[in-house]
């Protein structure tokens, strides 16, 4: 859903990646993009007027991580944001201490409140085990108990309707009935309603009063765009929203609601559905959603890993020596070692911020299996050559070849591609600035 | 409906200091009431040139040419009317993503035409949706029409069929024909509209008279989306924005005609049958500008 907003950020962060220092101008015209970036993804505007300047607060004030491009500095703090944006605790649902839960759904028409309710019942009788009723209280639309009753079926779930009564003395009747039946979540279904309707915001409250539910989830529309925070808002207001049950996630929606309605209404995200299936439903967790944002370039994921196996001395070493073209065998052994404590070279490439990727792929077409080939034939090689590869003649070859089980014309496609990643690697580091990428890219 | 901009007079003051501000404050102003960057700076282009051509300072004129620059790209080249076939029986063809407002946006359109002294026919290819079918046929009761309708889960396509053959049957002047609410990302629920869309015209022989995508005018960005995706699919004639009784301000509409170039025919609000109107570009610009 957030797949836009990813690639506006890499393509933002792919123009100011090569400077070694950022400007104020650079810095001014990276955040209006990203301001208008956030816009386009329907983040509120309040919150992306906030959002830029802490922003840029940070990316002023705070001293610049040696081991950072200033670009990735920039990153660090956007990512750092977002997560505030989002909130930090995960969603889900908390039970009443004694006696049955009571949760109330409110929300505008057609944002998926029925087929929420359903959801989240089925939700709570799998993963929980528990036992839960539905109370239909939309006596509005035309055959909205029916559609309740007809999905309710399915899964198995009780629901209390009446006919020619109103909505708040069929969800006064309807809790009081489920909880003598030992129902341990119920659930109210009410219509949908205009945030700005009174009379209709009335009733839901005036059905909150009589039933007092332990919880009251705001059933939001992703695709909702710059008003959701004042739908938000307005419900809260009225009758207090403990949570927001996002919805229709399966579109292409770049889900700037999300971000909006917690950082304004304080009021997180506990569900998201995402999807025509019962089961297409889920905890939100803030965390998940902030990398996505940002992309499959998680650089941060990446630098701490880096981290944690280059020590950044060592890597320092290698990165002069890939600057002055003197990278040999043994460097290249040991870089290949760290980098299979990283993980899988599809992974470390997919956590790199590069728009091209594919390109750079190609370029280097290197699978796991293959870092172990050539580490075998780094291996059969005397420290001499090791030390220097240019001393490797044909007879050598063979040697090297017979030694590690390999034929000739590997050996030199090694030693091919060795000199060729050389010249890569000093692009690379440029591009990579400080960044130290183990030079496994090969 | 709201005001498409807030406080042009506010940000009216940074015009003679700060030219770059003021215009850079418009376009996220414009941005902010659900237009896409891109129709916003290329509405502003045209006005900034008109400023700058004119040595305009005078709000009311940037304000004025700021409207007609809306209204032209708002303006349709043809007649904004439904398309009504000389061949009876016409078919509308409604598609959408879920809850935006398809079946009662229906029963408004078919009571706008039955109050015309038009013979409608509802048909209900929504065979997917709980209670859709039940849903529909509350208002064709009240309304006193025709509707054709199978089980549920059973082919779209084969109610589609029905309901075009009884309409012809039946001397019908206008099928009109929901459909399940899909995402426009949905390869196999677009998959099926074509199929219905290929049924109709080969039962009238000739292209489906409207193909209208309604659409929640609380919708944001992704509006664009939707309607991108559902015009590649089906070649749309035209859109019907619900809801717009809401706080939200509707730019997707501005965005819509001025990428895609679909037209806004219909507009509804509220819950009453009666809550619907044709689209008039001029209304709608002084409506968010007032």
């Amino acid at each position: 859903m957030f797949d836009l907003l990813t690639a506006k950020f890499e393509d933002l962060f792919y123009k100011i990646r090569n400077k070694g220092k950022l400007s104020p101008n650079d810095l001014d015209s990276a955040l209006r993009e990203i301001k208008l970036a956030l816009l386009e993804a329907d983040v509120n505007f309040k919150v992306v007027k906030e959002f830029i300047e802490n922003v840029k607060a940070k990316a002023t004030g705070e001293k610049i991580l040696e081991s950072l491009t200033p670009y990735q500095h920039v990153i660090k703090i956007v990512n750092e944001e977002i997560i505030r944006m989002l909130g930090s605790s995960s969603g889900g649902i908390s039970f009443a201490s004694r006696g049955p839960t009571i949760i109330m759904t409110v929300g505008l028409h057609g944002s998926g409140k029925t087929s929420s309710v359903i959801k989240l019942a089925n939700f709570l009788k799998t993963k929980f085990q528990k036992k839960v009723s539905v109370v239909a209280a939309d006596v509005y639309r035309p055959a909205a108990v029916l559609q309740l009753e007809d999905m309710a079926k399915n899964i198995d779930v009780d629901v209390y309707s009446e006919n020619n009564s109103d909505p708040v003395s069929i969800s006064v009747r309807g809790v009081e009935l489920f909880k003598k039946s030992g129902s341990d979540v119920i659930i109210i279904d009410t219509a949908g309603r205009l945030h700005i309707d009174e009379n209709m915001m009335d009733e839901i409250a005036n059905i909150r009063n009589k039933t007092t539910p332990h919880q009251i989830y705001l059933v939001l529309d992703a695709m909702t765009g710059q008003e959701a925070v004042n739908i938000a808002s307005s419900f809260n207001l009225r009758v207090g929203c403990d949570g927001i049950i996002l919805t229709k996630l399966d579109s292409d929606t770049r889900g700037g609601a999300a971000l909006s309605v917690y950082y304004v209404v304080k009021k997180p995200v506990k569900f998201v559905s995402n999807g025509e299936k019962i089961e297409d439903f889920d905890i939100f967790y803030p965390d998940r959603i902030a990398s996505r944002i940002l992309g499959k370039g998680d650089i941060l994921t990446l630098i701490e890993k880096a981290e944690k196996v280059v020590s950044e001395k060592e890597a320092k070493r290698i990165e002069e020596k890939i600057y002055r073209n003197e990278l040999n065998f043994e460097d290249f052994v040991a870089q290949i070692r760290s980098l299979k404590k990283m993980g899988s070279i599809d992974k470390i490439f997919s956590m790199m911020p590069i728009v091209n990727k594919s390109k750079i792929f190609k370029k280097v077409n290197l699978d796991d299996s293959h870092l172990s080939h050539i580490e075998a034939i780094i291996n059969s090689m005397t420290e001499d050559e090791r030390r220097k590869p240019h001393i490797i003649n044909g007879s050598r070859k063979k040697r090297i070849a017979k030694g590690s089980g390999n034929s000739v014309s590997e050996v030199n496609k090694l030693l091919e591609q060795f000199s060729k990643t050389k010249q890569m690697l000093k692009q690379f580091s440029g591009l990579k600035g400080k960044f130290n990428l183990p030079p496994g890219n090969f | 409906m709201q005001k498409l901009i807030k406080n042009l007079s506010y940000i009216w003051n940074k015009f003679k200091n700060d030219r770059k501000s003021f215009w850079d404050e418009l376009e996220e102003q414009m941005v902010t009431s659900d237009i896409s960057i891109n129709t916003a700076s290329r509405i502003l282009e045209e006005v900034k040139d008109y400023v700058y051509r004119e040595n305009i300072n005078n709000l009311e004129k940037v304000k004025s040419s700021l409207k007609q620059q809306i209204i032209e790209i708002l303006k349709c080249n043809g007649d904004s009317k439904l398309n009504i076939s000389s061949r009876p029986p016409t078919v509308f063809l409604i598609v959408g993503v879920n809850g935006v407002g398809k079946t009662t946006s229906i029963a408004k359109l078919a009571n706008m035409f039955k109050k015309n002294g038009k013979k409608v026919l509802i048909s209900a290819a929504d065979t997917y949706r709980s209670a859709a079918v039940e849903q529909l046929q509350y208002y064709a009761e009240i309304l006193g029409m025709d509707m054709v309708y199978h089980q549920k889960f059973s082919d779209p396509g084969a109610v589609v069929y029905d309901s075009v053959e009884k309409a012809k049957a039946r001397g019908t002047d206008l099928v009109i024909i929901d459909t399940a609410g899909r995402m426009q990302t949905s390869y196999n629920l677009m998959e099926e509209l074509k199929k219905i869309k290929k049924v109709i015209c080969r039962r009238i022989d000739r292209e489906v008279d409207e193909i209208l995508l309604v659409m929640d005018s609380t919708t944001g960005q992704n509006a664009r989306n939707q309607a991108e995706l559902f015009n590649n699919s089906l070649s749309l004639t035209g859109i019907i924005l619900t809801k717009t009784d809401s706080t939200s301000k509707g730019g997707i509409v501005i965005t819509i005609k001025n990428d895609l170039n679909i037209p806004i025919k219909l507009v509804t609000k509220g819950e009453k049958l009666e809550d619907i109107c044709y689209f008039d570009p001029v209304r709608f610009t002084e409506l968010i500008f007032s």
